[in-house]
């Protein structure tokens, strides 16, 4: 096959049509879950296929394309869907959040606040926040109309009551517009300020097929009570090779004694910051002790 | 059959779709920007921006409503070859395409359910013009404040009451367009 036999971004016409229809709709309603036609794509569900959906749905020829996951460029999944578009919509891609257009990730938001032009789109597992509580969409589609979120709030009260703090760490429930309440996806709740943004924000479930979305400049609170205040909590670590406290790191054993490092997730933030010159505990020659 | 209805799609659809959807998607989630789109051209009196918005979003699953002015031979015969679209009345709609005081009355329009919001019109109104100034807009996509120079602000206001219902709409001018979502706040100055 040819590169010339696949249609724009892989996807036909009719398709891309529909799923744009969802997006105008989800940015309209933000917060709310769109159902859409999810299509067979040629990776599993669970494997990104809303997100795919959604960037190609998206793309220009014109953009440039950043995939991450969990952070990483170089992951395994952020590699083959990077090679996917530039095979199918032959866009430029980039590891640097700067230079991206378009950034699908998979449970992160990048530490580099983005700017107008740019647009998130986030592959997501569950797109119903009260999923876990209620199983019946029937249910929770009516809690949604209803504006009635009292099962989650008694969730969050129950944390407290039991564990003396929320215990949710990530997929951290928000309220948007004063309106819906959604699941910003699995990222850490150490991301949820950045829910604010000035870029756009699309988020896509393939399996579940559903579409929704934050525009710019959007209230989102993450939910809380006023006397158990929201944490945007991390490890209490800087990263080991770049030195960076503020942000969110990935734990990695490096030995068989237990010894770990801390190092940031946001792996072109890091680079970044080492090309400028910072550095953590464990840079250059250290680092290489460490890890042998 | 004649020449303006045969002609006045995209040449390369994929990539026109793609450049004129990008357009639509900031419009809508930046209300108060306005941006020009190019590539299509319906017979008279459908401006280029409505006729790429048509052809961008419309196809036979979206069933559409010409209001008076706009339904004319020529017109129906164009959205009948390039997008296959159904023709129906104002309470079927998904889309709608008129000037904007030939959509009138606004409440024949699907609005959405509590379940199901988002099953509302997109309303394409043709305005003699686009500027950014006018009507004060703020809410989701606006930064501080937006100006933009709507034809009125009452209905606007009304439809906003309505949320998380509500039609939302695009604004056309020759080869410009914005757009409204129904959580944008108008006001007249």
């Amino acid at each position: 096959m040819t590169e010339t036999a696949y249609n724009f971004a892989y996807l036909d016409e009719q398709t891309k049509r529909m799923i744009r229809r969802a997006i105008l709709k989800g940015v309209a309603i933000p917060g709310y879950q769109v159902p859409f036609a999810s299509r067979e794509m040629p990776m599993p569900y669970g494997w990104g296929t809303g997100g795919v959906q959604v960037t190609a749905a998206c793309l220009t020829p014109a953009d440039t394309l950043k995939v991450i996951d969990q952070g990483a460029d170089d992951t395994t999944n952020a590699v083959s869907i990077r090679k996917f578009f530039q095979r199918t919509a032959q866009v430029a891609v980039t590891e640097h959040t700067e230079e991206a257009s378009l950034i699908q990730t998979r449970h992160r938001i990048p530490e580099t606040p983005l700017a107008e032009g740019q647009i998130l789109v986030y592959q997501v597992p569950i797109p119903e926040p009260l999923r876990f509580l209620e199983p019946r969409e029937t249910e929770t589609r009516k809690m949604h109309a209803l504006e009635e979120y009292g099962l989650m709030h008694v969730k969050l009260y129950e944390d407290i009551a039991h564990n003396g703090e929320i215990s949710t760490a990530y997929a951290y429930p928000v309220q948007v517009e004063g309106r819906y309440v959604m699941d910003p996806s699995p990222i850490p709740k150490f991301d949820n300020p950045r829910l604010e943004s000035a870029a756009v924000q699309l988020f896509g479930a393939g399996r579940e097929q559903r579409i929704y979305a934050i525009p710019p400049y959007t209230q989102v609170v993450s939910l809380d009570f006023e006397d158990y205040p929201f944490e945007a909590s991390k490890a209490d670590h800087p990263c080991d090779l770049c030195g960076c406290a503020t942000s969110y790191l990935d734990e990695v054993i490096v030995d068989d004694a237990g010894g770990r490092m801390f190092v940031c997730s946001d792996t072109d933030f890091c680079s970044t910051r080492r090309a400028e010159g910072h550095r953590g505990r464990l840079s250059g020659e250290d680092l290489a002790e460490e890890l042998a | 059959m004649r020449d303006d209805v045969l002609s006045g799609g995209f040449a390369e659809a994929p990539v026109e779709a793609a450049r004129a959807f990008r357009a639509a998607l900031e419009a809508m989630a930046r209300p108060g920007t306005i941006y020009t789109v190019s590539g299509a051209a319906a017979p008279a009196p459908v401006s280029v921006a409505a006729s790429v918005l048509l052809l961008t979003l419309c196809d036979r699953e979206t069933p559409l409503y010409l209001a008076p002015g706009h339904d004319g031979a020529a017109v129906r015969d164009w959205v009948a070859f390039h997008i296959g679209a159904p023709l129906v009345g104002p309470g079927e709609a998904m889309f709608a395409l008129g000037g904007w005081e030939a959509l009138k009355p606004l409440d024949a329009y699907q609005i959405g359910t509590p379940d199901y919001p988002d099953r509302s019109v997109t309303l394409i109104a043709e305005l003699p013009g686009l500027a950014a100034e006018g009507a004060r807009l703020t809410g989701p996509g606006i930064r501080e404040a937006a100006f933009l120079s709507l034809p009125e602000t009452r209905a606007f206001h009304a439809n906003r009451a309505l949320f998380p219902l509500g039609w939302d709409c695009f604004l056309a001018a020759g080869e410009r367009i914005a757009a409204l979502p129904r959580t944008t706040i108008v006001e007249a100055l």
